[in-house]
């Protein structure tokens, strides 16, 4: 039995490796804050979150599936809240009930394996109940088909049967149990056997029948008779035990499966509240393919930012469709860094399923995000911060493919500016070159200005807005690189002088 | 044609004692080293009695020499180790039967025993007879065995043997229990029950879960529980174990001698070639020498000490191999030069390598030839050992005024420093009176000594020196050449000696 909610054809994998690089992202595009909205305090949201963010889909098809389950979900919160409800109930209840197999005794396994069994066909009998009543409320093929294969694999005949298994394995009418003579003679391949008869009294039965059959007894006070007595039935009773016991190992893992598969739409749901609270606009993103050069949208704004301000922020409106090369110059502290947050958290929250915090938005996929900041001197660093930066830079290289995206933010600025510009431009051409989509945040005019003049086809060149007062207005328009940053402005500022 | 023994053509060698114990020298040597990592394992053949005698046969020698030469062929010796397993595993069933009460229980495990033997002596037979044999004493064994295994005697054992095995698998029965009741009956095909309960969850099947069935205690043997089912077993199928009884009583004693004994013995060429694959991964070589009592030339080229050698390679250490050859009237070898370059270890690898070859083993080497001694002497430096009341001079004077009363001409002494609790005066006066008397009886010599003026007392000696790097003189090269005694060497040995170079002062002031 498969949810299959993450993805179309396989199970979303709980234990899997994040990708590499995954530190870098989540400090520089200050994922956490968003995690943190996702999760409410619940470190294991959290964590599935975080890997479903970091773990970006390269597959239209597969972010549609998401997309369309993730809509259901916003349809029928509360629903889905109950079933994620279930796994989280089946803890909850092992727990106060001291239920687990933690017996090193097949008889004793067997026994609480069987006990626990009873719980989970209870909760299972809950899923059902669901399915029936509510299946026909849910559009996507993702739930339909979980829907559909809750009922029919959680169909009667399997309760019957399990009721039934649950009865039996208590042994009332005693063990039948088949064995062979292995080496010297003692018994081996124990195995426990059904009685052919239906009839309540197989035991007095089977001594009527023509088979010659041979008795004894273990006395009372026979203690080592005993043991080796339920030695022999342990040995009987072993495989039975083991799959009983698998059985709920199994079922146990289904449960932490579903609880798997729905985290993530659950981290969706709470987010979404939120967002709805600032009077935030979501929208289900359109991607386009890996080759295509795509990025347009309306309204975008930098989830983070919104998230810890508590209240809603400007977004920006662009089209840089058809760029390889999209440069960012202008004011200090006139929302460069938040516009270039806005774009990488955007395109992470597309390539995981997720809605985007804008009005309309579409990109092409990247088969890889990453990014380069500037880092604040590191006193533990030997190395100087250009050798630190041109480190991280060479380990972002190892991991990179054709159509990945990098977002630079200040990078090669250690040294002096044409040093720094000669450094990222040699570094910039050849990831052109090689198919990478850059997207570069710069103060350097040197750097800038070079390839502005190249008047590239596929290079577009934005700046922070500066208003006539030098007030900033944190929108981002497109506009060549100008030789100043404003820096006096934020001195001013600071300082408290009034322009 | 008799077969006897793989070891032995002398039918009174052939029954040395299982306690017999080590030669004096072999401390001196490192042999007790090199023997217990060569028998390490295999403590259960006592092949030490069989290392602990050199034969004095050059006919014994040559017979052993082939035989290892055929066992470094890859598939027999492979050959050997499988049917020496078997032979284990049948020695352990065995010695457990001894122990076991309950009747069927023994005779179903001395079935297993028989069986275990059947196959070894069927497969060792059969696989033998496909392997090129070149060496009298495995192609006499295999013919032996060819027609042991083709006796009537064995092949009824071994037809009876597996029929009745059969016969006892094909049973299968059923224990009800209930409460403190056990019914036995036979098997009526009921279902298992375990993969009726795995079918109605296997729509939960996540991937690999813990297995349960390693929670399953069953302590070995037999209980009487099951001694009471084995029984009532047996009642529902009297027939087999009639037949069962029976063959315990006929075939008790079912193990033929000779075979035994083979399979000991075997194993000490198994235990050496095994020792040596150790060292040829490491690069080094064997070789097997000519062995001649007949001419007193006498040579190894790049020979090493197999004790020191072992240590090397654990450790990643370079294992400098030495050359020696002796000619016409050469028979003493005069090792001097400075401490630490490998002199203790070329006179150790003099006595291993003739030990060894004395053994009909091959040596470390590349080519040698060497003698067939009639008995060898070694003096290295001992402690002083306060149960003698003799001081340590006169000890050693009374030690090495033995030797030579006890050596032939045929006997090989190897000296090491000898007289250094003396004065050197005392040393070189006593040394040289030694070194006569060992000339005299022109027997083969080593004799490492920093008194390097025994070299020149006659044709019968040579001088070997262990060297140093010319530019660095405090680096050894464990390189010992034929040269004749450096003045210069010896001065320092003097000095190093007594601790008195620059570098061992200094280190000595330090504390």
């Amino acid at each position: 039995m498969k949810a299959f909610l993450m993805f179309k054809d396989r199970d979303f994998n709980l234990s899997s490796q994040l990708p590499p690089i995954s530190d870098t992202l989540l400090q520089d595009l200050e994922i956490n804050t968003l995690l943190n909205a996702m999760a409410l305090k619940d470190d294991y949201l959290f964590d599935i979150a975080k890997k479903t963010i970091l773990s970006s889909l390269n597959d239209i098809d597969a972010i549609l599936y998401r997309q369309d389950i993730l809509k259901d979900c916003l349809k029928n919160p509360s629903i889905v809240r109950e079933i994620y409800q279930i796994p989280i109930i089946s803890n909850e209840k092992k727990h106060k009930r001291w239920l687990g197999i933690f017996s090193r005794y097949p008889a004793a396994i067997l026994n609480e394996s069987v006990q626990i069994m009873q719980l989970f066909v209870d909760l299972l009998r809950h899923f059902r109940q669901i399915a029936d009543e509510h299946a026909d409320k849910f559009d996507s093929e993702g739930f339909q088909r979980f829907f559909n294969m809750l009922k029919t694999e959680l169909d009667d005949e399997f309760f019957t049967d399990v009721e039934a298994h649950l009865v039996e394995l208590k042994f009332r009418d005693g063990t039948l149990i088949s064995a062979e003579l292995g080496n010297g003679n003692e018994g081996t391949n124990y195995v426990l056997r059904k009685p052919k008869t239906k009839n309540q009294h197989w035991f007095k039965k089977i001594f009527s029948q023509k088979n010659p059959t041979y008795t004894f007894y273990i006395a009372d006070r026979d203690e080592a008779g005993s043991r080796a007595l339920s030695e022999l039935k342990d040995r009987g009773i072993i495989l039975v035990a083991n799959a009983v016991a698998q059985s709920v190992d199994h079922i146990d893992s289904f449960f932490k499966m579903l609880q798997g598969e729905l985290a993530f739409y659950i981290g969706c749901l709470n987010l979404y509240d939120q967002l709805n609270q600032l009077g935030e606009p979501i929208t289900f993103p359109i991607p386009a393919a890996a080759n295509e050069r795509k990025l347009s949208f309306v309204g975008l704004y930098d989830i983070s930012l919104a998230l810890t301000m508590k209240q809603k922020i400007v977004g920006n409106d662009i089209n840089l469709d058809q760029k390889d090369l999209i440069i960012v110059t202008g004011a200090n502290q006139g929302g460069k860094s938040t516009f270039l947050r806005s774009i990488g958290l955007a395109q992470l929250m597309m390539q995981c399923g997720m809605y985007v915090p804008a009005e309309s938005f579409s990109a092409n996929l990247c088969e890889g995000l990453f990014t380069h900041y500037k880092r604040k001197e590191d006193a533990s660093m030997k190395s100087g911060k250009l050798d630190e930066e041109l480190v991280r830079m060479s380990i972002l290289v190892e991991n990179m493919t054709k159509n990945s995206m990098v977002l630079f933010n200040e990078s090669f600025s250690a040294t002096n500016e044409r040093e720094g510009s000669e450094i990222a431009r040699q570094i910039i051409r050849a990831l052109l070159e090689a198919g990478v989509k850059v997207v570069f945040v710069t103060h350097q005019y040197d750097f800038a200005h070079s390839f502005y003049s190249k008047k590239m086809p596929n290079a577009i060149f934005l700046r922070a807005e500066r208003q006539a007062d030098g007030k900033r207005s944190f929108k981002i328009y497109t506009g060549k690189p100008l030789e100043t940053s404003f820096g006096v402005d934020v001195y001013k500022k600071v300082f408290g002088i009034d322009s | 044609m008799k077969f006897n023994s793989i070891l032995f053509l002398k039918s009174e060698d052939s029954k040395i004692e299982d306690t017999l114990e080590a030669p004096a020298f072999f401390i001196d040597l490192n042999l007790d080293q090199i023997i217990d990592a060569i028998v390490a394992g295999k403590w259960d053949y006592n092949l030490k009695p069989f290392f602990y005698f050199p034969v004095k046969d050059s006919d014994t020698i040559k017979y052993r020499q082939e035989i290892v030469k055929d066992l470094e062929n890859r598939i027999l010796l492979d050959t050997i180790k499988s049917f020496a397993q078997k032979m284990v595993i049948m020695r352990r069933y065995l010695a457990m039967c001894k122990k076991l009460t309950y009747k069927y229980h023994l005779e179903g495990w001395f079935l297993e025993t028989v069986i275990v033997y059947c196959d070894a002596v069927n497969s060792l037979a059969q696989e033998l007879s496909q392997i090129d044999l070149h060496s009298q004493g495995l192609r006499d064994f295999r013919e032996f065995l060819s027609n042991y295994a083709g006796s009537e005697k064995f092949t009824t054992l071994a037809a009876e043997t597996k029929s009745l095995k059969s016969d006892l698998s094909s049973i299968k029965y059923s224990i009800i229990t209930k409460g403190n009741f056990v019914r036995v009956r036979k098997y009526d095909s009921e279902i298992d029950y375990s993969l009726e309960v795995l079918k109605t969850f296997e729509k939960f099947k996540q991937g690999a879960v813990k297995d349960y069935t390693q929670y399953l205690t069953v302590s070995a043997g037999m209980n009487h529980v099951q001694a009471q089912v084995l029984d009532l077993v047996a009642k529902l199928n009297p027939e087999i174990f009639k037949n069962l009884d029976n063959f315990y009583t006929k075939y008790r004693y079912f193990c033929d001698e000779t075979i035994c004994r083979f399979d000991r013995e075997i194993q000490f060429y198994v235990a050496y070639i095994e020792y040596m694959e150790r060292f040829k991964k490491a690069g080094l070589h064997f070789c097997y020498p000519l062995i001649t009592q007949q001419s007193k030339e006498i040579y190894n080229y790049e020979g090493f000490d197999l004790a020191l050698a072992n240590k090397c390679i654990s450790e990643n250490l370079t294992i400098v191999p030495n050359d020696f050859h002796l000619k016409d009237k050469e028979r003493i070898i005069i090792v001097s030069g400075p401490n630490q370059g490998g002199k203790t270890t070329f006179a150790r690898v003099f006595g291993q390598l003739h030990y060894l070859a004395n053994l009909g083993l091959p040596v470390p080497g590349i080519k040698a030839q060497l003698f067939l001694f009639d008995n060898l002497f070694t003096h290295f430096e001992k402690e002083e050992d306060i149960r003698n009341l003799r001081g340590k001079l006169q000890d050693d004077l009374v030690r090495i005024y033995n030797i030579p009363n006890q050596a032939t001409s045929n006997s090989i002494i190897i000296m090491n420093e000898i007289f250094t609790s003396t004065s050197l005066k005392d040393a070189v006066y006593l040394s040289k009176i030694v070194i006569e008397k060992i000339i005299q009886l022109d027997l083969l010599c080593m004799c490492v000594s920093f008194i390097d003026e025994l070299a020149l007392l006659s044709e019968k000696t040579i001088s070997m020196v262990s060297t140093v790097v010319p530019e660095n003189p405090t680096v050894r090269t464990y390189k010992i050449i034929k040269k004749p005694p450096d003045g210069l060497a010896y001065a320092i040995h003097i000095a190093e000696k007594y601790r008195l170079t620059y570098e061992l002062l200094k280190e000595r002031i330090k504390s």
